[in-house]
């Protein structure tokens, strides 16, 4: 018979524990360390670290086991550990200008002052399971080298120079932040970006090629992709000068996009830009195609509708803790709402059915 | 009214007393590793900035910051925020999902603030200072002094009718609202009732169409309240709020008067009849019986010796 | 700086600051109720009640206005050391502090946009009593009817003729403090006996 489903924290203890049990996984297989994890697993430590909006390979590391891999329960640790810090302080903006390159290419050009450089990219290596790796084999040491770390210019300074790609004036004026106020549209393009780098690269990587098959396409040229370290500059009010706090690794993608013009402006390529936490080159490049097509008004483009062009639908979207969260919270009991629906649907059945008998009454009457 | 009301109160006390065995006092203790009530004092002041907008201006929602909490949205964060940033030491905290103190998404909302807050838990909606729900408004009347907080899904009643944000709040400033009379009134065309039954959308002060969340239509009328009501949207970061004694309508036609519904049953463990219930499958033949949502009236009102059709059974 | 500018703060913040809250919670929902606070000093001549609603609700992220009186070096040292908001003109101003003489200029002060009506100032007016019944007070979170002195009826009821625009007011007096919200109407008791 029934009895009111008491114990709900019974379950839940219950649950947590069986959920601490899986993770582990069979006792008789070594446990990961968390250092594994960010030594041999950093693609997957860098997205989280991008889409959690905090910059730490130990930290993302850690959530990443504690996850059992889910990368977006992984990102949710730590966007969840990232709201209890304080905040002491706001770094310099970063010079990307500076970047100590590990991979530098540009589709646009076969070369450039600085070179093209390949890196640690999976570009050309073929998908051939690597049997080897099963067998735990070492991979013997790269030849070493000195690293070059002249800086390299950025490839769309090239075309600025001649004024062939529309200019973005630097600004002093402190961008809005999505974590700290709420989402207000319009939502001007530092705002966009913000949203897009912490974006889902799913989702941002889906609305890219959306335009690239003609949903507010804008044909994009890799200008340039980057990845590398720069240094974390803050200014301290006492010393009255910048020191380096620390260094991060980003990948900066800009786009050369369609040109522009009219009767009294010469034509001139437009930008895409994408800039992300770590080694992300799928989602630079994404970002900087959706990064372009929001731009698509402010550009006097004409919008034709297209979901990658929208940003209120964009930026409402991207995030994929709201997303999972209100995704999966349909699983929570509904019950309540359920039950007034059913009913609603019985009454009206139970009307339509009254109606039926009367007018089958007066078919019956009029016959 | 409710059968509540002819009780002594003296018998309801004791009742209450009887059975609350899960009541806990405040530990007047938090997780020290966490500030009172989880959030940090600068976060708490921006939710109370808002909170106190939202009273001023009854069912207009105040955009906040939102901030990321250690539960998935969805879960409820809109309202664990606002409760968090309402909670005093000395409050008595009820938390309810669907009427129940003891699904699994109130007891773990109710643990949080046990540890971070510290604070005394109760079932006994009359003993609750400060009551978190989801989908549901206790049966019991609330009293004034009492605060109801919310969890809010999507806070924008005209949200399915016109999904852009820029769009529904132009409708808002300009009082716009003759889309969603359109949607109601094609309702009764199609359908012969506006088919709405819960997340039934209301008019504040003639002013604001406000969403009550997804409470059952039937719980509409308790929406004028001496208590202070709150709603929290965490995705969607909005805060909206009814004062007490507030007036509260449902939309409707005066040829379609709005009509608070319910199952057309008794409950079968306490035998109220006005109380909102759940239908419960009990066995494989599809046999059904209907209980009061409300946990904790059907079981005060049970200790008091009322008895439903099945309740000989249930209680044994 | 004087020496009681680095005192009157909360001694422990975080229980201090919800229960001042929740007595802030209760007057803005419940117009006309009068709410005792403690916790907090400031230098004079600011009260008690408006020194614990600056130090519950006013941080480094709001804006605040010190009209004239209010607006005194000491008061502007506790300010910067317990609270941290910039002290701006009354236009700008989130919050607003003085007396209702003091912050007469009350068409500067910003009563929020059609779209965004919540962008209004609150003012904390110091006043000399919250005794006696003054005025009438009708509208949402108010029953029948309530009653507060306040200083200025065709002020407070041009403000609520235009809601949902208009600012909302803390009335604030020693220790004490009640709230009049831009949807409170406010009628003059004597007007209505004719």
């Amino acid at each position: 018979m029934y009895v009111a489903v008491k114990g709900g924290e019974r379950a839940i203890d219950a649950a947590h524990e069986w959920l601490a049990h899986e993770r582990r996984g069979d006792r008789a297989v070594p446990e990961l360390s968390v250092a594994q994890i960010r030594e041999q697993m950093s693609l997957a430590v860098n997205r989280v670290m991008a889409e959690g909006s905090l910059y730490d390979p130990d930290l993302a590391a850690l959530a990443i086991k504690q996850a059992r891999g889910d990368l977006i329960e992984a990102v949710f640790l730590l966007r969840a550990y990232r709201t209890t810090l304080p905040r002491i302080g706001t770094s310099r903006p970063v010079d990307t200008g500076t970047m100590r390159c590990d991979r530098r290419v540009s589709a646009t050009f076969k070369d450039a002052p600085g070179g093209q450089v390949l890196g640690p990219t999976f570009d050309y290596t073929h998908r051939l399971l690597d049997f080897k790796l099963a067998a735990e084999g070492e991979v013997p040491q790269p030849p070493s080298g000195t690293p070059d770390t002249t800086p390299k210019p950025h490839i769309t300074g090239f075309l600025g120079r001649d004024d062939l790609i529309q200019d973005e004036p630097a600004s002093d004026e402190v961008p809005p932040d999505l974590t700290r106020e709420p989402l207000e549209f319009p939502a001007g393009r530092a705002l966009r970006l913000q949203a897009l780098t912490r974006g889902d690269e799913g989702f941002v990587l889906g609305m890219a090629y959306s335009t690239q098959r003609g949903y507010g396409r804008n044909h994009a040229f890799v200008g340039e992709l980057r990845i590398g370290t720069v240094e974390v500059e803050m200014e301290i009010p006492e010393l009255g000068f910048d020191i380096c706090i620390g260094e991060v690794v980003l990948t900066e993608c800009e786009t050369v996009n369609q040109f522009k013009g009219s009767k009294v402006e010469p034509p001139q390529f437009t930008r895409g830009y994408g800039l992300v936490f770590g080694q992300t080159e799928r989602k630079a490049i994404s970002m900087a195609l959706v990064d372009r097509a929001l731009r698509a008004e402010e550009l006097g483009e004409e919008n034709t509708g297209a979901p990658a062009q929208d940003e209120e639908f964009v930026l409402a979207h991207s995030d994929n803790i709201q997303a999972t969260g209100f995704l999966e919270h349909i699983k929570l009991p509904h019950y309540v709402d359920f039950q007034s629906e059913m009913e609603l649907v019985r009454r009206m059945r139970r009307e339509a059915a009254a109606q039926g008998d009367v007018v089958a009454g007066q078919k019956e009457a009029a016959e | 009214m409710s059968v509540q009301t002819a009780m002594d109160e003296a018998q309801v006390d004791q009742a209450q007393a009887d059975r609350a065995s899960t009541d806990q006092a405040g530990t007047g203790r938090h997780d020290p590793a966490y500030n009172f009530a989880y959030l940090d004092e600068q976060t708490k002041r921006m939710i109370r900035r808002a909170l106190l907008k939202a009273l001023a201006i009854p069912g207009y929602q105040v955009p906040f910051a939102s901030r990321e909490m250690p539960m998935p949205y969805g879960w409820g964060t809109g309202g664990v925020q606002v409760t968090a940033a309402c909670l005093e030491p000395d409050d008595v905290l009820k938390v309810i999902d669907q009427g129940a103190d003891d699904t699994t998404n109130a007891v773990s909302i109710r643990k949080f603030f046990q540890r971070t807050a510290g604070v005394a838990v109760t079932e006994a909606t009359g003993e609750a200072s400060l009551i978190q729900t989801r989908h549901r408004i206790p049966e019991t009347p609330l009293t004034e002094g009492q605060i109801l907080v919310y969890q809010v899904p999507i806070p924008e009643p005209l949200r399915f009718l016109e999904p852009r944000e820029t769009e529904t709040r132009k409708m808002h400033a300009l009082e716009e609202y003759g889309l969603m009379h359109v949607k109601l009134y094609e309702d009764i065309a199609h359908n012969g009732a506006i088919s709405t039954a819960y997340a039934y959308p209301v008019k504040v002060e003639g002013r604001y169409v406000m969403d009550p969340s997804p409470i059952p239509k039937f719980d509409n009328p308790r929406l004028e309240s001496p208590a202070i009501q709150l709603f929290g949207a965490g995705r969607e970061q909005r805060i909206y709020a009814l004062p007490p004694y507030c007036r509260v309508e449902s939309l409707d036609f005066e040829d379609h008067p709005f009509e608070a519904s319910k199952a057309d049953h008794d409950c079968d463990l306490c035998g109220c009849g006005d109380s909102y219930l759940d239908e419960v499958i009990v066995d494989d033949e599809g046999g059904r019986m209907f209980v009061c949502s409300d946990t904790d009236f059907c079981a005060t009102r049970r200790a008091l010796g009322h008895a439903g059709r099945l309740s000989g059974e249930a209680l044994a | 700086m004087q020496p009681d500018v680095l005192t009157g703060g909360f001694a422990d913040p975080a229980p201090q600051s919800a229960r001042a809250f929740r007595a802030a919670l209760q007057a803005m929902a419940m117009p006309g109720t009068i709410h005792e606070v403690s916790g907090a000093s400031a230098p004079a001549p600011l009260s008690a009640a408006a020194a614990v609603l600056l130090l519950t609700l006013c941080d480094r992220e709001t804006l605040l206005h010190l009209a004239p009186g209010h607006d005194v070096q000491g008061v502007r040292d506790w300010v910067a050391f317990h609270i941290g908001a910039p002290i701006v003109p009354a236009g700008e101003a989130m919050f607003a502090l003085g007396t209702w003489e003091a912050l007469a200029s009350h068409d500067a002060y910003a009563i929020g946009t059609p779209e965004y009506p919540d962008r209004a100032a609150t003012l904390i007016v110091e006043v000399a009593s919250l005794d006696g019944k003054g005025a009438r007070l009708t509208g949402p979170g108010i029953r029948d009817e309530a009653f507060l002195p306040v200083p200025d009826v065709a002020a407070f009821r041009a403000n609520a003729r235009r809601f949902p625009l208009g600012w909302d007011a803390m009335l604030t007096c020693g220790p004490r403090l009640a709230a009049i919200p831009r949807s409170t109407t406010v009628e003059d008791i004597t007007c209505m006996s004719q």
